[in-house]
């Protein structure tokens, strides 16, 4: 490949671009924590003009520069979900910040700096969202302080608006920026010495902010993982083993190294069982000058499998198998009252089975990693939502301390748990440091649908029991699938007690007897979590359950929900858990309680916006369903058509959701709107299958997702007001809408759906 | 390898490549034009759509020699100043989510606007039915190329 001249410089320059970015993004900020006594002076250097630019850092997340730049590190990962704008937005405001002189800078993975950066659960801003606050407002004081100092005033009569210290009774003003140097002589405010904000003060929490990145996004110059270079960069694409724990055996690189581009052939050693996330898949990588000569060599390539111990799975033989073992007693998780009581002294007794497919990530970016090996060093660049897992990770398969390894995060081309996982990232590196190459390891579609860490299938069964007064007395809920713990530990075969409190040991109801039983599952493939995780097939099968529950008594499912939750009280559920404990998202369930009446609230306010029980002609519906996961409360009702062809169509989803205190109205927004598209795919489209050990489906023309037309139409977001911290809003919109939809097509059809994805032809 | 001359933004290029290469790995790899994306590489996704003398194609499946002495316009050459009516609705909406799809929604969106100035809803689907989004922003891509419609019908 020649590089044409005319563009040579260009390229040049893009590559330094990517290295000047990275320097620029990675500011050293002096470590100074909250509350520190050190100054946190940094130069800048100088402007164009000469003038030497001087800045302070009042903490790790702050630095105001003499020109009066606001740069505030963003330590978390964004995939979509607005983070670099929702955490950064905080601090702004708190400091009475001028947003348009804020800059965003995104910190590298630095867990002894900025605390845990794991980009996961929907927890970025129910963590951060105080330390954002205090962030902003030592600054603020700080600015006090060195503005009364210079005005020789009372701090007290000083605020802070606009990028400015203002002292009231004077009318004075003076920018932050002037006020770098005197506030370089103050110690850092305390932490205990600060005034946080009056909400009626925010001027920007609780409203609608603009995503930062939205001109370079439209314009094309945003950066992702795909789109980093470096000097003499070379890619490469792997040939993996198609089936879990299988190896290569032997392989034949003789028209792989014809083709023009292509460098080198390196075999990468894998394919341990327990797979783990960080360890790489047993294969063959190509090394290539560019992605074309990658690809194409990848697939000259005759690789020879030991396929393992997988090589005979199927995964409908699964399905087939997990049905008749829920059939059977299992290991009892949950209990409250006397079930098989309930039972016996039942008038009606309703029983299903519900089935859930494996499912894949498809984040559109597929997963890529840079990685540059050099002194006994490491620096990597990714789209990833877990920088220090991916760092340690490098580090112990490099054989380097974690402390010679950097990775520098790009923005995600969407994450959804699939790019928590280091395991590209470790690839990257080995073959850098196996090649003595700077290596961009490129993940094709094929790649990403084959050798995912997947969405567990599942089969549950829930048997529920009317007694004579027409009241719900027993609920008893059959569980199966193979569990994320045995992607680390093969021995694990039953749910782990964090993924059944995604919904089903968490039943909130008021039910007197109530069961939960696990059964053994295999795990034949890598399992991970997805976007909100068990809490999708659990709630799918108990919230369609309680439709058919409410019509078999002859109630409608909003008043019976809202009925079972009874009377406003915190529930909890350990007394009846067995053997184990309520998980509560990590959070103490004392500081985070399960609140029956902020459930009850969000159903209301859904069903009065969707005005519910309103009649639809033939062949429309309304379903509605409820459900609480990662400390949000959420209801929806979906509006569903379905055509004499079966065609089936969603005019209006309504939600109604209390997530706290809201702090980007637009990004919650946007991450409903989303989360029901994302929902939607999973109702309608999206299944893997294994046959042979492998993955049968190879792009998204075979893994479908919702595409425009049969997309949602509308959906409406309605925000409780609330003044209580503040919870995620990333994942919870996914769980409820499945239900609500296979609820409205029952009121549509008379159809009830107990499968995924929705087939109303079977 | 062959040496092919390529039209891209206005520029002239020439790029000594394997002439199957798709122009997709060739404007990001040999010209670091990389706001153009790679989503599937089998035309299922509408990540790397670009115009060919001004149709939208999807440059994973056009092979270079394709597109030799063609114009092409990636999104890198929409506009200049990144203020394409669509550009600017785009903004005003606050459509991206992750954002990775959406130059190929915008270079999708622009063909449609230019044959049917004022599109229908109906009109909108069929157009960007191509195009997946994952984060799920259809919504408000709907909205913005509404939206970019009367920007456009004002600047007239
Ligand atoms: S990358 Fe070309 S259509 Fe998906
Ligand atoms: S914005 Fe993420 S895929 Fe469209």
């Amino acid at each position: 490949m020649n590089i044409p001249t005319s563009n040579k410089k260009e390229l040049k320059n893009v590559t330094s671009q990517v290295f000047k970015a990275s320097r620029r993004d990675f500011l050293k900020m002096g470590g100074l924590l909250a509350g520190g006594f050190v100054l946190g002076v940094n130069f800048f250097g100088c402007n164009e003009k000469g003038e030497k630019i001087t800045s302070i850092a009042p903490n790790v997340y702050l630095q105001i520069t003499s020109t009066g730049e606001v740069i505030i590190i963003t330590h978390r990962s964004e995939m979509g979900q607005g983070i670099r704008t929702s955490l950064p937005l905080i601090v702004a405001d708190e400091l009475g910040a001028e947003w348009s002189k804020v800059r965003i800078v995104q910190a590298e993975g630095d867990e002894k700096k900025y605390g845990s950066q794991n980009t996961d659960g929907s927890f970025s801003v129910r963590m951060f969202y105080k330390p954002m606050r205090e962030a902003g407002a030592i600054a603020k004081l700080l600015f006090m302080q060195a503005a009364a100092k210079q005005w020789q005033v009372p701090v007290a009569e000083c605020d802070t608006a606009a990028g400015k210290v203002v002292h009231r009774r004077s009318g004075k003003s003076i920018e932050f920026g002037k006020l770098v140097t005197t506030a370089q002589t103050l110690p850092i405010p305390n932490v205990k010495d600060i005034k946080l904000k009056e909400r009626q003060q925010f001027t920007m929490i609780g409203k609608a902010t603009p995503i930062v990145d939205l001109h370079d996004i439209v314009s094309g110059t945003a950066v992702f993982g795909i789109d980093t270079v470096v000097e003499n960069m070379k890619i490469a694409v792997i040939k993996r083993c198609p089936v879990l724990g299988g190896k290569v055996k032997s392989y034949n690189d003789k028209e792989t190294l014809a083709v023009p581009g292509v460098l080198k052939v390196i075999p990468i050693k894998g394919g341990d069982i327990p797979p783990t996330i960080e360890k790489p898949l047993s294969g063959v990588a190509v090394i290539a000058e560019n992605t074309w000569a990658a690809i194409k060599g990848r697939d000259l390539l005759d690789v020879t499998w030991d396929l393992g111990e997988h090589a005979t799975y199927d995964s409908a033989q699964q399905l087939e198998e997990l049905s008749k073992e829920i059939l059977k007693k299992g290991t009892i998780r949950r209990n409250r009252g006397d079930f098989d009581r309930a039972k016996v002294e039942a008038k009606k007794v309703i029983e299903h089975t519900y089935i859930a497919p494996y499912l894949a990530h498809g984040t559109i970016e597929p997963p890529n990693a840079l990685a540059v090996v050099k002194n006994g060093k490491c620096e990597v660049w990714a789209p990833t939502q877990h920088p220090q897992g991916a760092r340690d990770a490098v580090a112990n398969a490099l054989g380097m301390p974690a402390d010679e390894v950097k990775v520098n995060i790009t923005l995600l081309g969407g994450g959804f748990g699939r790019k928590s996982k280091p395991d590209f990232i470790v690839e990257a590196a080995l073959l850098a440091q196996e090649s003595g190459l700077p290596i961009k390891v490129q993940w094709t579609r094929e790649d990403d649908l084959h050798h995912d860490f997947f969405h567990a299938l599942s089969v549950q069964r829930i048997t529920a029991t009317i007694d004579q007064n027409n009241q719900i007395s027993g609920w008893n809920h059959h569980i199966a699938y193979p569990s994320i713990s045995a992607t680390f530990d093969t021995s694990v075969l039953q749910p782990a007690d964090g993924e059944l409190g995604q919904g089903a040991s968490d039943f909130p109801y008021d039910v007197p007897a109530v069961k939960v039983e696990t059964h053994d599952a295999k795990a034949h493939l890598r399992i991970g979590w997805l976007r909100s995780v068990r809490n999708i097939p659990q709630v799918f099968a108990i919230a369609t359950m309680l439709d058919e529950l409410a019509e078999a008594r002859g109630l409608d499912p909003v008043k019976q929900a809202l009925e079972l939750l009874g009377d406003d009280r915190a529930i909890t559920f350990d007394d009846e858990i067995v053997d184990g404990k309520y998980g509560n998202y990590g959070e103490d369930i004392s500081v985070y309680p399960w609140e029956t009446g902020r459930m009850k609230k969000v159903i209301e306010k859904v069903a009065q916006e969707a005005n519910w029980g309103r009649k639809l002609p033939a062949g429309s519906g309304l379903g509605f369903a409820a459900h609480k996961s990662f400390l949000t409360y959420v209801a929806c009702i979906v509006e569903v058509k379905v055509g004499p062809d079966n065609k089936i169509s969603i005019p209006h989803v309504h939600y109604a959701v209390d997530c706290g205190t809201a702090v980007n109205i637009d990004r919650i927004k946007s991450q409903f709107e989303g989360g029901a598209q994302f929902s939607a795919s999973i109702a309608l489209k999206s299944e893997i299958t294994v046959k042979e050990g492998a993955v049968v489906q190879n792009n998204f023309d075979s893994y479908q997702i919702v595409r425009m037309p049969e997309a949602p139409q509308q959906i409406h977001v309605h925000i409780i007001e609330s003044e209580d911290k503040p919870t995620g809003v990333g994942e919870p919109p996914v769980p409820p809408f499945t239900p609500a939809l296979c609820n409205a097509i029952y009121a549509a059809t008379g159809k009830r759906i107990y499968k995924l994805p929705i087939d109303l032809k079977g | 390898m062959a040496t092919t001359n390529l039209k891209i933004n206005g520029k002239e290029y020439s790029v000594d490549v394997d002439p199957s290469t798709p122009l997709l790995w060739v404007l990001r790899d040999h010209l670091n034009l990389v706001g153009t994306k790679y989503g599937c590489g089998v035309a299922a996704c509408g990540a790397c759509v670009v115009h060919l003398e001004g149709e939208a194609v999807r440059s994973c499946v056009t092979k270079i020699n394709r597109a030799a002495g063609k114009e092409v316009v990636t999104i890198e050459g929409l506009s200049e100043h990144g203020d394409h009516p669509l550009q600017k609705a785009w903004e005003q909406v606050d459509v991206p989510q992750c954002g990775y799809c959406q130059s190929g929604q915008i270079m999708s969106a622009a063909v449609l606007l230019r044959e049917i100035p004022n599109p229908t809803d109906e009109d909108i689907d069929l157009a960007m039915t191509g195009n997946i989004c994952r984060c799920g922003t259809y919504l408000r891509i709907r909205e913005a190329i509404h939206l970019a419609a009367e920007i456009q019908t004002k600047l007239k």
